[in-house]
């Protein structure tokens, strides 16, 4: 019985060596989050019955034990350590439901027993990445470093951390190398599914202590690097603890910790040189609190995640009585039914003995996950991996959110809001208040991201509203603080520990699951406002991505202004927006090369429609064009080729034809000869009316100014009449509400010259011409004393002196 | 078809059987293969495996691979067969149904010929049985009038019979096979008869799942199979493997020249194809949109050979851009409203940026104008 020492069993001793006082040893090494070792240690507490449980991870967490017994608790949960003055430097200690040392910890708190954690303080842990990062030697990412359970994932700043770490998972490497892909698994197959049955429930432990003592010996020998020194260290800390634990509890000790650490808990090694190495290590203040966690974030390898991939399989396989691969295939034909496919109880019980099979075939006692799953795809999902990615995300990873006590300690992301808040003078006040912000000003700046950041998390402390000023460096907000934002902030603490990091994670994920275009671009520009550059980059990504996914062309129009008008916010507040102009010079690209086939075979509200999205796009164009990103060329003139192509295609309605020539000619692109060369052509007989009435719409309609060209202009409004009078008599009744609607906008005044140009004639219009006085439909000549008259008034406008040089004045007029 | 067919050996055949091709290493694989093994099967379910997956004998017999795709394939395959269900091999043209489905048959059953092929007009009786009309005007109907389908014989026989192309079969033909899998008998009615399949008796069939103009099976009869969806290539290394394998074999039966610098082409046209098939650019880093046809590796052999034969006989005999571009475009734009869309945008937004490929993105401008 290697796993125990129990006091004179024996020759073999504590850790202490001979002549050290106190209980009875057990070592229970574990697999982090293993299900399998978490039933081994709940069977070997039952058998060894402790007088104190000690459990790998930060003291400063012993006064957090309670609570784990509180009903309002619910894993998965995680310790969270985090330096008081400095919020975002934090470690997270996740435990589910599964995690050996949770079952020990509740086990302990069951039975009255004491629980102790004895890793090295967080104090310490927490300063060594200070120091790592003073000295540029660490390799982590953010300040929030991942912090798995125990050894190995707890430390984010192990250089080179590959999937076949010794130290991180050494059951993964024992598996690997026995040829399983799934530690877990392995350690069923191998461990508890062999030995004398029942009878010893420590055989396991012993098992694996052998195969840790081993591995160990061929690992030890060369590497020298931080992290291994700090193991050193770390376990040195914890054989003092389990002495001292020894010394306290004549009833015996059990000692939960990662099972690489076990050969080290059992060596001996003299006290003096165990203190030695403790002593003088760098140390912070350190808070600690329990928060909530999911099952996702357990999943994920990075972030704040553990690094299992099935949490959900593993919470299946601890929770089941028996028979876990017939429960699980239930379930999983339970979800799949709920989403509309049709499973049958056959198809269950094929799957199961598919799973049988293939688990006999691959030589494993029993059926595991990816051999459910591989059953799951080949019999219940038709071979395909869509429904499969389903169960993946809902089952094997699982929905599960933990929830914490009220009672635990507030999260760091209250204190830093606090701080925040401090700084900016910005006060929680219950009564409502408007406030007027500056965005040239520092402070003002800090408060508006703040209150933006906020938004982002939920947290709906203060809303924009319109401000009285018009310029873009003003922002209004009404204020006011209601007592249950606190929840909403404590709630928000999952996303992080700081407000930055907490809104940057939290935009993240919301550009992850947001459903269309608009979403993500809102969020772009939220981004922005806020001012959190490391959430833009994926946000950017997800926007670049849902672009290139949307077939919509005015899903992607209706985007690019939008886009457009953040890049301009973005250079207001000095912000890096190079992505920016990235993605939308690639929106902008995306609308020119869909936009000619989105216009065709259209009706008449979905070309207005259209219409619309061509006019944005083109003044969003416009304004990107200043700043062409590279590898883009000249948008510009790529877009007036669209606009040339749109113009030109009978297919396009006639509205949008109109518009797009139009452009071109606003823009100085088409001469007007030719652009009443075009409309010739589309008034022409040949033209159904009502496809000629829209490209008129589309052309001088609205409030584009188009009344003026046709004033300005003779030709158009002779090409309009002609057009018009030459209108069949039961095709004019169809024409007409569009003609009403092009030019009933018009201003009166423009509204009353087209009148008037219209009666008075093309003859007489004619001569207008030949005279070349000035504007048609007006008088033949220009009236110098009308015209005079103005002046003092426009002198007056513009303050200027009433100075004799009168003539620049008069050319205004012209 | 009956069992007294012409024996060919195995030198004079164009294509041997796959139990005649690997008769020696299916021999060895039977004389050490000390697992147990389902009812009239010639290897045990591991031993299957590893004749498809390749490996060493103890002895030192080496076991070629038959199938280099992932191992989880050649598992759930030889395991639904060891559990009695009826087997679908799905995926794209190229993909290696049909080869594996052979040797499956052949290491199971020692025999892969009892196949039924598939086609738009594949009639009932070639599922089930016919009728020799001489017999049967000459004796009445009996058993020995009667012309048995290859599944009939595998039931009688407990073999593997194999359907290939399942979904061209006409829907109201695919049902029949209802009854053969679920009651594992076919009924006689005119005798009054019925054939009951003995242990041993198993259905591999394959079906092309994108492709156009397809009999959807009926999910009666999708519920009598466990379905194992072959993919495509892993690596866009291996699928240039392929098809420059596939284009050089082609090649030298039309006695095309073959090409030594057209690799690059090659490669170029893979990219395309996995690219628009994956929806994302190889680098993993931009989405592009995914046209409506299948770019199956077999597509991309025929666009290569297709470039081939237009440089062998109208160009200079090297494979250049412009050789693929209108095989690439016609490959990509099979729907000419949404493809054309997704295919200048794939152009526009990572052709036309792409280092070193400008060559070939003003070739598929000009094809595509």
């Amino acid at each position: 019985m290697a796993g125990t020492d129990r006091a004179g069993s024996g020759g073999s001793g504590g850790p202490g060596g001979t002549g050290e006082p106190g209980g009875w040893l057990s070592l229970l090494g574990v697999r982090h989050h293993g299900p399998g070792s978490a039933r081994a240690v709940r069977a070997a507490l039952e058998a060894a019955r402790p007088g104190v449980v000690l459990v790998e991870g930060p003291p400063e967490a012993d006064a957090l034990i309670p609570l784990a017994a509180d009903e309002d608790m619910r894993p998965p949960v995680a310790l969270l350590a985090h330096a008081v003055d400095e919020p975002g430097r934090s470690a997270f200690w996740p435990l589910a439901e599964f995690s050996p040392e949770w079952v020990a910890v509740r086990w302990a708190l069951e039975h009255g027993v004491p629980a102790r954690f004895i890793d090295l303080p967080a104090a310490h842990t927490l300063a060594w990445r200070v120091a790592d990062e003073e000295t540029g030697e660490t390799t982590g990412e953010a300040d929030e470093e991942v912090t798995g359970q125990g050894d190995g994932r707890e430390e984010g700043d192990v250089p080179g951390a590959a999937s076949l770490d010794v130290r991180g998972d050494p059951l993964a490497v024992l598996a690997a190398a026995a040829g399983h892909d799934d530690p877990e698994r392995w350690w069923e197959d191998v461990i508890e599914h062999r030995g004398p049955g029942e009878g010893d429930v420590f055989a396991p432990f012993t098992a694996l202590e052998e195969a840790m003592t081993a591995l160990r010996e061929t690992e030890e020998g060369g590497e020298g690097d931080t992290a291994h020194d700090r193991d050193l260290v770390r376990e040195a800390y914890m054989r003092l603890q389990v002495r001292a634990a020894r010394r306290e509890f004549a009833e015996g000790v059990a000692v939960v910790c990662g099972a690489w650490h076990v050969p080290a808990l059992r060596r001996r090694a003299a006290v003096a040189a165990d203190r030695a190495l403790v002593k003088g290590l760098p140390r912070t203040k350190v808070d600690m609190t329990w928060v909530p966690w999911t099952h996702r974030r357990l999943s994920r390898a990075g972030g704040y995640g553990a690094g299992i991939e099935s949490p959900g399989w593993y919470g299946h396989l601890f929770a089941a009585v028996d028979r876990p691969v017939e429960r699980w295939l239930t379930r999983v034909a339970g979800l799949l039914r709920e989403e509309g496919r049709t499973v049958s109880p056959a198809h269950v019980i094929e799957a199961a003995r598919l799973a049988g099979a293939l688990a006999a075939i691959r030589g494993r006692p029993l059926a595991g996950l990816s051999e459910t799953t591989d059953a799951v795809r080949a019999v219940l999902c038709d071979g395909s991996d869509v429904p499969l990615a389903l169960v993946h995300d809902r089952l094997v990873v699982g929905d599960v959110l933990g929830e914490v006590p009220a009672g635990a300690p507030a999260v760091p992301l209250q204190r830093d809001l606090t701080r925040i808040q401090r700084r900016l003078r910005l006060r929680p006040e219950a009564a409502e208040r408007e406030l007027e912000l500056d965005l040239r000003k520092e402070t003002d700046t800090g408060r508006s991201r703040l209150l933006h950041r906020l938004r982002l998390l939920g947290v709906g402390w203060g809303e924009p509203t319109a401000s009285r000023s018009t310029g873009t460096f003003r922002e209004t907000w009404r204020l006011r603080w209601e007592p249950e934002l606190s929840v909403r902030v404590a709630e928000a603490g999952v996303w992080g520990t700081t407000v930055l990091a907490a809104a940057t994670a939290r935009a993240e994920a919301d550009a992850v699951t947001a459903r269309g275009l608009a979403e993500v671009t809102a969020l772009a520009e939220r981004c922005l406002l806020a001012e959190l550059p490391e959430a833009l980059t994926p946000v950017m990504r997800i926007l670049a991505d849902r672009a290139a996914l949307d077939t919509d062309v005015g899903h992607l129009a209706e985007a690019l202004p939008a886009l457009v008008r953040s890049l301009r916010y973005g250079d207001v507040r000095g912000t890096d927006t190079g992505a920016l102009a990235e993605v939308a010079a690639g929106l902008a690209e995306r609308v020119f090369v869909g936009l000619p086939a989105a216009c065709a075979a259209l009706d008449a509200d979905a070309a207005e429609e259209m219409r619309r999205h061509v006019d944005s796009v083109h003044t969003a164009v416009g304004l990107l064009g200043d700043a062409p990103a590279p590898g883009h060329g000249d948008l510009r003139s790529r877009w007036r080729a669209v606009l040339r192509t749109l113009s030109a295609r009978d297919a396009v309605p006639g509205i949008v034809r109109g518009r797009a020539v139009r452009l071109l000619l606003d823009d100085g692109e088409l001469a007007p000869d030719e652009a009443a060369r075009i409309m010739g052509l589309v008034l022409s007989p040949g033209t159904a009316p009502a496809d000629a009435a829209a490209w008129i719409e589309g052309f001088v309609g609205g409030g584009s100014g188009g009344g003026m060209l046709l004033l300005h202009d003779e030709r158009l409004l002779t090409l309009i009449d002609a057009w018009l009078t030459g209108v069949p008599a039961d095709a004019f009744t169809d024409v007409l509400p569009l003609l009403r609607r092009t030019f009933s906008a018009y201003e009166p005044g423009v509204r009353r010259s087209v009148g008037e140009l219209v009666r008075r004639g093309p003859e007489a219009r004619g001569s207008v011409t030949t005279a070349g006085s000035g504007i048609p439909g007006f008088a033949a000549g220009l009236d110098t004393a009308r015209a005079d008259a103005v002046l003092p008034v426009i002198r007056l406008l513009l303050g200027r002196d009433p100075a004799p040089d009168d003539n620049d004045l008069v050319g205004v007029g012209t | 078809m009956s069992a007294g067919a012409v024996q060919t050996s195995g030198t004079e055949v164009l294509r041997p059987h796959a139990e005649h091709a690997f008769a020696a290493e299916l021999a060895a694989l039977a004389a050490q293969d000390d697992r147990p093994r389902p009812d009239r099967w010639r290897l045990s379910p591991w031993a299957v495996a590893l004749y498809l997956r390749g490996g060493t004998l103890p002895d030192g017999t080496v076991i070629t691979p038959k199938y280099v795709g992932p191992r989880r394939v050649v598992e759930v395959a030889v395991s639904t067969l060891a559990t009695d269900r009826a087997l679908l091999l799905l995926g794209l043209p190229g993909t290696a149904k049909t080869w594996v489905s052979e040797h499956l048959a052949a290491a199971v059953s020692g025999d892969s010929t009892l196949l039924v092929q598939g086609t738009a007009g594949t009639p009932e009786e070639a599922i089930r049985y016919g009728w020799n009309y001489a017999r049967l005007l000459a004796h009445g109907p009996d058993r020995d009038a009667l012309v048995p389908s290859p599944v009939m014989r595998a039931m009688a026989e407990g073999m593997t019979a194999r359907v290939e192309e399942l979904t061209r079969i006409p829907a109201d033909v695919q049902d029949t096979l209802i009854t053969i899998l679920s009651e594992k008998t076919l009924p006689i009615p005119e005798l009054g008869q019925e054939v009951q399949a003995v242990r041993g008796f198993n259905l591999i069939a394959t079906a092309n799942d994108r492709d156009r103009g397809v009999n959807e099976l009926s999910s009666a009869l999708r519920r009598r199979f466990n379905t194992v969806v072959l993919p495509l290539p892993e690596s866009a290394e291996a699928e240039v493997d392929i098809v420059t394998r596939r284009v050089d074999q082609i090649g030298r039966s039309l006695d095309l020249p073959s090409a030594p610098d057209g690799t690059d082409e090659i490669r170029r046209v893979v990219t395309v194809f996995r690219e628009l098939r994956d929806g994302m650019t190889s680098d993993g880093r931009t989405k592009v949109k995914s046209p409506s046809g299948t770019l199956s590796t077999a597509e991309a052999i025929s666009v290569v050979t297709g470039g081939l034969a237009l440089s062998a006989h109208f160009g200079d005999g090297v494979l250049r851009p412009g050789d693929v571009a209108a095989g690439v475009l016609g490959a990509v734009v099979r729907d000419p409203g949404t493809d054309r869309v997704v295919w200048q945008e794939y152009l526009e937004t990572v052709v036309r940026e792409r280092d070193g490929w400008q060559d070939f993105y003003r070739a598929c401008r000009e094809v595509s104008v």
